[in-house]
C-alpha cells in the first residue's frame, strides 16, 4: 500500500554537529513526523549516528519514538552518502519503514535521494506540509521557487522525503518514558564506498547564531561591496541575529558562501528578517518569503522586496543602518522583551 | 562502446542493446568521457509571473521565455574544463555527451550546448508529463552505462522543479560514489578528482575515484574552481561560463544529434510521484513605508512585538 494511502512506520534520520549535538533542524523534521504519525494513528522511529553525544541521545529518547536505532560506524564515514545510504535501505526493509525522512539539510539531501533509488520509490524534496484528502494523503512541496506550491501523490510501496525545517516548531523532548535504544551495526559496503575518501570539512566558525537558529536575521545585498561586514555586524551584534547575503553578495566574495538565503542557498523564516541593499529577486525570495516580519531598507524606491515587507524605509543605507543601531541600542538591549 | 547510431534521416538504429557494466577504475592519463544532462526550464527571473489552470492541475508558464536550467549550463562549462587543457580550449582532450529528456522543442538545449563545446547529443523523446525524478535518474543511469562514461556531471537541481535529487539517484543506480553540491573539482595527476561541496556550515573535501557522478553548484565556475591535470594550476578561466562563438554554432549543426525513445531506455515508465495540483503563494499582508530608524524600532516593538 502506498505512503498516500496509510503511512506506518516512520523513520527520522537525525542529524548531529560536528560535537555531536543534535540540530534543531531534526528536532523541526521530528515534528513533521510526529503530525503525520498523529494523523495516521501510526508509530515513529528515529535514528542517530553513534557519534551524537550523550546529551542528544538522551534528549532523541524523550521525543515519544518507538525506539532510538543507533547506527555504529566509523564518524567520518558515515556521514558519505556511499555508506550510509545503503544502510538506511537495510534498515528500513527491516523494520518494514514505509516513510524515510530527515531535515532538508545539505546532509539530508545529499544521502536521502539516494537511499530512494535504492529503495526504488518516490522522493520528495523540501516537503512544507501534509493534506489529507479523503482516502489519500497529498505531500505538498513548493516548486518555482516557491512561486508556486504542488501537492504531490506517491505511487510507490515507499516513500523517502526532505522537511522544509524551516516550517515546522522543533519537538519538544519531555515524554516521561525514554524509547528503547537499539544498536545497529552498519556494515553494508558497496563498490563506490571504496572509491570515495573523505578529506576533511573546514567548518565557517562564527559566533553569530547560525541561518537555520537565529530568531533573527540581517541580510545584505550587492549593494553593501566592501563594507559588508562593517555595517551588518554591529546591527546584527545588537539583534543577537545571524548574517544572511544575497547570490549577487556571496558571487561578489563580499560574503561567504554559507550565508546566501534563497532558492538555492538556505531557506530561512525567522521572527524578523531585515533585508538591507537587497533589491527582492525571486531566486532570494524564495528563501526568506516565510519569515514573520521583514523589514526592507533600500535607496530605490521601486525596489520589488518591498511589496513583500510589514516596513520599509527608502533611503541611503550607509546611513540609515548605523541609525537603526543606534536607535536599537536607546531602545534597550536586544531580547528584553 | 556505443549504443546507438544515427540514421540519415536523424532516427535511432540500435546497435547493442547489452547492458554494459563500467566496474572497472579509469586509467589514468586516457581521455575522459563525460556526460552532463541538461533541462529546458521557463525562465527564473520572471517565475512571480506564473499562473495556473482553472482547475489548479497544470502550471501556465507559457509567457516566458525557455532558457536551459542555470546549474546545467554550469555543469557543462564543468565538462568542459574537465576535457581540456585551460590554455587551449578549443582542443578536446576527452569527449562531452549532452543529453536531455523532452520533446523535440528541447533541441535547442543541446544544440546550444554543443555550439558551446559539447561532441555529440541525445535526446530521449517524452513529454514532461511522461517524467519524475525517479525516471530521469534511471534514464541518465542506463544511458552512462551503454556509452560508459567515466564521470557524469549534473546541475544541482533544476530552477522549476527544485527537487534536487538526480545525482544522488544515479550514483546509487550505478552504484558510483558521488559528490553533490560542488564547488570546485580538481583532476589529480592519477585521475582522481578532489572535490570541494557546499555543506551547511563549511566545506566539505572528498577524493573520488572514476567512474563517479558530481552535481555542481554556483561557485563551480569560479575562475580557480574547476581544472583537467592538462591545465596548470596557475592557470585562472574567466570568471562564469564560456558562450559558443559564430564560427562554432556553425559547426554545431553538423554535430550529430540523436534521438531515441524514453521505452528503449527503461521498461517500467510509471510514475512514483504524480503532481495533482498547484496553488499560487498568499500574498503577504500590506507594506507600510516609515520614514525614520527610530519610527521603525518603535513599531517592530509595539506593533511586530518582535523585539
Amino acid at each position: 500500500m502506498s505512503p498516500s494511502k496509510r503511512v506506518q512506520n516512520v523513520l527520522v534520520l537525525l542529524e548531529c554537529d560536528s560535537g555531536g549535538e543534535l540540530l534543531k533542524s531534526s528536532l523541526c523534521a521530528v515534528t513533521f513526523a510526529k503530525d503525520l504519525c498523529g494523523a495516521q494513528n501510526s508509530e515513529f522511529f528515529l535514528c542517530l549516528m553513534s557519534s551524537s553525544s550523550a546529551e542528544a541521545r538522551a534528549t532523541a529518547c524523550h521525543l515519544g519514538a518507538r525506539q532510538v536505532l543507533l547506527l555504529e560506524q566509523e564518524p567520518d564515514e558515515a556521514l558519505l552518502a556511499e555508506n550510509l545510504a545503503p544502510n538506511l535501505r537495510q534498515l528500513s526493509q527491516e523494520r518494514g519503514i514505509r516513510l524515510l525522512l530527515s531535515a532538508a539539510t545539505s546532509f539530508g539531501k545529499d544521502i536521502l535521494p539516494r537511499v530512494s533509488a535504492l529503495l526504488d520509490c518516490a522522493y520528495i524534496g523540501d516537503c512544507c506540509g501534509i493534506a489529507v484528502e479523503g482516502e489519500n494523503l497529498e505531500f505538498l512541496r513548493p516548486i518555482y521557487a516557491g512561486n508556486a506550491t504542488a501537492s504531490c501523490i506517491v505511487h510507490t510501496d515507499n516513500a523517502v522525503l526532505t522537511v522544509r525545517h524551516s516550517e515546522f516548531a522543533p519537538a519538544v523532548s519531555n515524554c516521561p518514558t525514554p524509547s528503547e535504544v537499539e544498536i545497529i551495526h552498519g556494515t553494508e559496503r558497496t563498490i563506490a564506498s571504496n572509491r570515495v575518501k573523505w578529506l576533511g570539512f573546514d567548518s565557517i566558525d562564527s559566533k553569530r547564531p547560525t541561518l537555520t537558529d537565529a530568531r533573527v536575521i540581517v541580510s545584505g545585498g550587492r549593494a553593501l561591496s566592501s563594507q559588508f561586514l562593517t555595517v551588518l555586524g554591529p546591527l546584527a551584534d545588537c539583534l543577537d541575529a545571524a548574517i544572511g547575503a544575497t547570490r549577487a553578495a556571496c558571487d561578489s566574495g563580499y560574503a561567504p558562501s554559507d550565508f546566501q538565503v534563497g532558492q538555492t542557498g538556505k531557506v530561512v523564516a525567522p521572527d524578523l528578517y531585515i533585508a538591507i541593499g537587497i533589491s527582492g529577486a525571486v531566486q532570494h525570495v524564495a528563501g526568506m518569503r516565510s519569515s514573520r516580519v521583514v523589514v526592507a531598507i533600500n535607496s530605490d524606491p521601486d525596489a520589488p522586496i518591498f511589496s513583500f515587507a510589514d516596513y520599509y524605509l527608502v533611503g541611503d543605507l550607509f546611513k540609515l543602518v548605523p541609525e537603526l543601531v543606534g536607535a536599537l541600542r536607546a531602545h534597550g538591549p536586544a531580547g528584553t522583551h | 562502446m556505443r549504443a546507438y547510431a544515427t540514421g540519415d534521416n536523424g532516427k535511432i538504429r540500435p546497435i547493442v542493446r547489452s547492458v554494459h557494466f563500467a566496474a572497472e577504475s579509469r586509467c589514468s592519463g586516457e581521455a575522459v568521457k563525460i556526460l552532463v544532462p541538461l533541462k529546458q526550464v521557463a525562465d527564473p527571473d520572471h517565475y512571480a509571473r506564473i499562473r495556473l489552470s482553472a482547475d489548479a492541475t497544470e502550471i501556465d508558464d507559457r509567457g516566458l521565455e525557455r532558457k536551459p536550467n542555470p546549474f546545467d549550463e554550469y555543469a557543462l562549462e564543468t565538462a568542459l574544463r574537465l576535457c581540456e587543457d585551460g590554455r587551449n580550449p578549443r582542443q578536446r582532450l576527452g569527449e562531452v555527451v549532452a543529453i536531455t529528456l523532452g520533446p523535440q522543442s528541447a533541441d535547442s538545449v543541446l544544440r546550444s550546448a554543443m555550439a558551446t563545446g559539447a561532441d555529440r547529443a541525445l535526446r530521449v523523446n517524452c513529454t514532461d508529463e511522461q517524467i519524475d525524478g525517479r525516471i530521469v535518474a534511471k534514464v541518465i543511469a542506463d544511458i552512462a552505462r551503454k556509452e560508459s562514461v567515466d564521470l557524469i556531471v549534473l546541475g544541482k537541481q533544476t530552477v522549476d522543479g527544485d527537487s534536487n535529487e538526480v545525482a544522488q539517484r544515479v550514483g546509487a543506480l550505478l552504484d558510483y560514489p558521488q559528490a553533490c553540491f560542488c564547488a570546485a573539482i580538481l583532476e589529480q595527476p592519477d585521475g582522481a578528482l578532489h572535490v570541494e561541496q557546499e555543506f551547511d556550515g563549511g566545506v566539505r573535501r572528498l577524493a573520488l575515484t572514476l567512474p563517479a557522478v558530481v552535481s555542481v553548484d554556483l561557485r563551480i565556475v569560479s575562475p580557480n574552481s574547476v581544472r583537467s591535470h592538462h591545465t596548470p594550476t596557475s592557470h585562472a578561466y574567466p570568471p562564469g561560463v564560456r558562450f559558443a562563438s559564430l564560427p562554432s554554432i556553425m559547426q554545431s549543426k553538423r554535430k550529430p544529434l540523436t534521438v531515441i525513445e524514453l521505452a528503449h531506455c527503461i521498461t517500467d515508465c510509471s510514475l512514483a510521484l504524480e503532481y495533482r495540483q498547484f496553488r499560487l503563494p498568499k500574498p503577504r499582508g500590506e507594506s507600510r513605508r516609515v520614514t525614520t530608524a527610530t519610527e521603525l524600532v518603535e513599531l517592530l516593538s509595539t506593533e511586530a512585538k518582535v523585539l
